[in-house]
């Protein structure tokens, strides 16, 4: 019986293989057409439209946003108000959460160890490191995103991100990607492993694998603090401080568009090189604009996106404050393991304009973008032995505000380049461990793991490079 | 709808519990399939009580969402695919979607329609109901269609279509009432939908189309989308050839 049917199922297979090459490729096609014509049958019978209707207005708002001559300064323009918005904005949140975590915080619960008689240490490990680094991220990391998030999330909701995409979606086709890689590279500046889970939308393979390997040029979220804050320390301060936001402003923004000129160039590259191919067509949907409900994307952006993202940071945090410690303070014939892995990396560092301390923190720091700058304070202090308030080497230092950190950079020998490069390193360098791990499940291929992860290193290598000679050429 | 309506026991309202994450010893089981941006995920959330953040832009839900509700004593399960605007280009996530509709076979599927933009919603639902009997169309934003000037005869769609079709606006809990009851009418087979399917006119094709269909009724009387599987066989899917030699292996068992 079974056996019967088996040869009668393969009979069909071969049947419906013979029809596939009489048919040919138009059935594909002609069944869609079919589709198309019954539905619109259907419409006309049930679709009662008064002439008046409201598409004109919104037709017209369109026709601005997207258009060739105002949608891209329109774009600009929208970017740079958030992050003026965000840069403004944060700075005194953030020296209040600064003075309630690490100020009060720390010293209450060294008071909380020594009660207790803990050894120095445990309450070293444990409150000079892990809690210190989780203090940090929260009041480094928090206003910012506080701001940004429920800003970017409106903008959605409001419809404003597929017009972006739209905008876009020709210099996509021009480098022969998808056109809807524009989304997924918007989403990119949420999150890169959320970016690269979106390429599902994208159905050719080729083009899905150039979106997956080019999200990370979307400067992410654990990354704009690293930016708003270097920007703020070192661009703002050229300028007049009344100046100095906007100024910042425009250098973040010079850094993001940066990255998408960056996706676009290897876009290219991969299309003329390793991933041949046309780009396939298809159609981009502009959704109506919808107003957005703004009590409850206030709400869903705070729980869903800021408190989310915080608790990455938080629980990355911890271990590597941990990490911080221990390689700081484990000492191998009167000199730390840290010390040691910066004098290592510090020759390397200086030709590309950064510095060991910048180096070893980006490699601490892999499993989460957000935790680089605490990192980079961190061992600023042990090396230049520049801690304000503890005698521990390795202790995340109880800084106010953006002056302070200032000073304690510009103390570790930072300069305006070592200002650029890092922001430049922060875009170009390998993505985040959830990022790498994400990329793996989706290409399921160690080798495109591997381009994903390596490439923006290069670039990252070479742009600061050249930065870093141009800079010794004019100063 | 104001807050006293839903503790109503005319409202059907009252009748529905909402479950969030809690999908276990579910009776039932929903699919919810639409376009990209038609209100799908807000139609999930006020079933389910969930908050998934829902995003104005198309390919925004890309992975499957689950959430349960109670209404009338069972329990059902609702599983929300990714937003997609045809079921035959083939794109991950379209393939997520196909698949669920077809292999999970769920209860009933539930598709979210933008009442502004009809027409080219309909094409996946036509599509969608190539595949499955059990269809509850929900036509979605009608409020926003009535700011517009847009009227829908829903009773037109629904003869038609030969389903059930409520209007709603989920946004605002809108008609969510009915669509519960039509959900409830379709599993227990109180409503029984005779999907009008879309007739190939094209002669070549729909000779060679139902030339597979007869084969394949001799083998699998009982399914009831061979139309659907003669087309993708002539479409060379090996999705579907695979799944046709293990039903034959499951059958036999």
């Amino acid at each position: 019986m079974l056996e019967e049917k088996e040869k009668k199922l393969r009979e069909v297979f071969t049947i419906a293989d013979k029809l596939q090459w009489e048919i040919g490729e138009q059935f594909h096609d002609r069944v869609i057409e079919e589709v198309y014509a019954h539905a619109k049958e259907i419409a006309e019978s049930s679709v009662i439209k008064s002439p008046d209707h409201k598409y004109s207005f919104e037709t017209r708002v369109d026709k601005i946003i997207t258009s060739k001559i105002f949608g891209f300064p329109l774009m600009l323009l929208l970017l740079a108000l958030v992050f003026w918005i965000t840069i403004v904005g944060a700075n005194y949140p953030s020296k209040l959460l600064s003075y309630i975590l690490v100020d009060k915080g720390l010293s209450g619960l060294k008071y909380l160890g020594e009660m207790l008689k803990m050894p120095s240490w445990l309450s070293g490990f444990l409150f000079d490191g892990m809690y210190l680094a989780g203090a940090w991220v929260v009041s480094v990391m928090l206003p910012p995103m506080a701001i940004f998030f429920p800003i970017f999330t409106l903008l959605e909701d409001l419809g404003y991100l597929p017009r972006v995409a739209f905008n876009l979606d020709g210099i996509f086709r021009k480098v022969g990607a998808h056109g809807r890689q524009a989304l997924t590279m918007t989403m990119g500046f949420g999150c890169n492993a959320a970016g690269v889970v979106a390429t599902r939308i994208i159905d050719s393979p080729r083009e899905r694998l150039i979106a997956i390997l080019t999200n990370n040029f979307s400067l992410c979220n654990g990354r704009w603090p690293t930016q708003i804050l270097i920007a703020t320390i070192f661009i703002g301060a050229l300028v007049p401080q009344h100046l100095s936001g906007i100024v910042s402003t425009i250098a973040v923004v010079t850094v993001a568009m940066l990255g998408v000129v960056f996706m676009f160039l290897t876009s290219y590259g991969l299309t003329r090189t390793l991933l041949k191919g046309e780009p396939s067509a298809f159609s981009l949907e502009l959704p109506p604009y919808r107003p957005p409900n703004i009590l409850q994307t206030l709400y869903r952006s705070i729980i869903d996106r800021t408190i989310v993202v915080l608790w990455r940071a938080i629980v990355f945090a911890f271990p590597a404050g941990g990490v911080i410690w221990l390689v700081s303070n484990i000492q191998i014939s009167g000199m730390s393991i840290a010390e040691y892995l910066i004098r290592i990396l510090d020759p390397i560092g200086i030709i590309i304009g950064l510095n060991g301390v910048i180096l070893l923190a980006y490699i601490i720091a892999i499993p989460a973008n957000e935790i680089v700058i605490p990192t980079v304070l961190m061992l600023t202090v042990l090396v230049n032995k520049v801690g304000v308030i503890s005698a521990t080497a390795g202790v995340l230092m109880e800084v106010e505000s953006t002056n302070e950190i200032a000073q304690i950079l510009k103390m570790g020998g930072w300069t305006l380049l070592t200002g650029i490069n890092l922001m430049l390193f922060s875009l170009l360098h390998n993505p985040c461990s959830t990022t790498i791990y994400t990329i793996y499940k989706e290409t399921q291929s160690l080798k495109w793991t591997v381009v994903a992860t390596v490439l923006p290193i290069i670039f990252g290598v070479i742009v600061c490079f050249i930065v870093a000679r141009i800079y010794y050429l004019v100063l | 709808m104001n807050t006293k309506c839903n503790d109503c026991p005319v409202s059907q309202n009252s009748l529905l519990k909402k479950n969030r994450e809690d999908t276990s010893n579910f009776d039932y089981i929903i699919a919810l399939a639409g376009n990209p941006n038609v209100g799908k995920s807000t139609v999930f959330n006020m079933l389910t009580g969930l908050r998934q953040h829902t995003g104005n832009w198309p390919g925004k839900t890309v992975d499957l969402a689950m959430g349960g509700f109670t209404y009338n004593g069972k329990k059902y399960k609702v599983v929300d695919l990714p937003g997609t605007y045809s079921l035959l280009s083939m794109s991950a996530d379209e393939e997520v979607a196909r698949d669920f509709i077809l292999f999970e076979n769920p209860d009933v599927t539930v598709i979210v329609v933008d009442a502004t933009r009809l027409e080219r919603n309909l094409n996946l639902v036509l599509q969608i109901l190539d595949i499955t009997d059990k269809v509850v169309l929900c036509v979605n934003l009608i409020d926003e269609a009535e700011r517009m000037g847009i009227k829908i005869d829903d009773r037109s769609l629904s003869r038609q279509l030969g389903i059930p079709v409520v209007l709603t606006s989920a946004r605002r809990n809108k008609g969510l009432d009915v669509l519960l009851k039509y959900i409830e009418e379709v599993i227990t087979s109180k409503y029984i939908c005779k999907p009008k399917r879309t007739k190939i006119k094209d002669k070549k094709i729909s000779a060679a189309v139902d030339e597979i269909v007869k084969k394949l009724d001799e083998i699998f009387p009982d399914l009831i989308n061979k139309h659907w599987i003669a087309m993708r066989l002539i479409e060379d899917d090996p999705g579907i050839k695979r799944w046709l030699e293990n039903r034959l292996k499951e059958i036999s068992t």
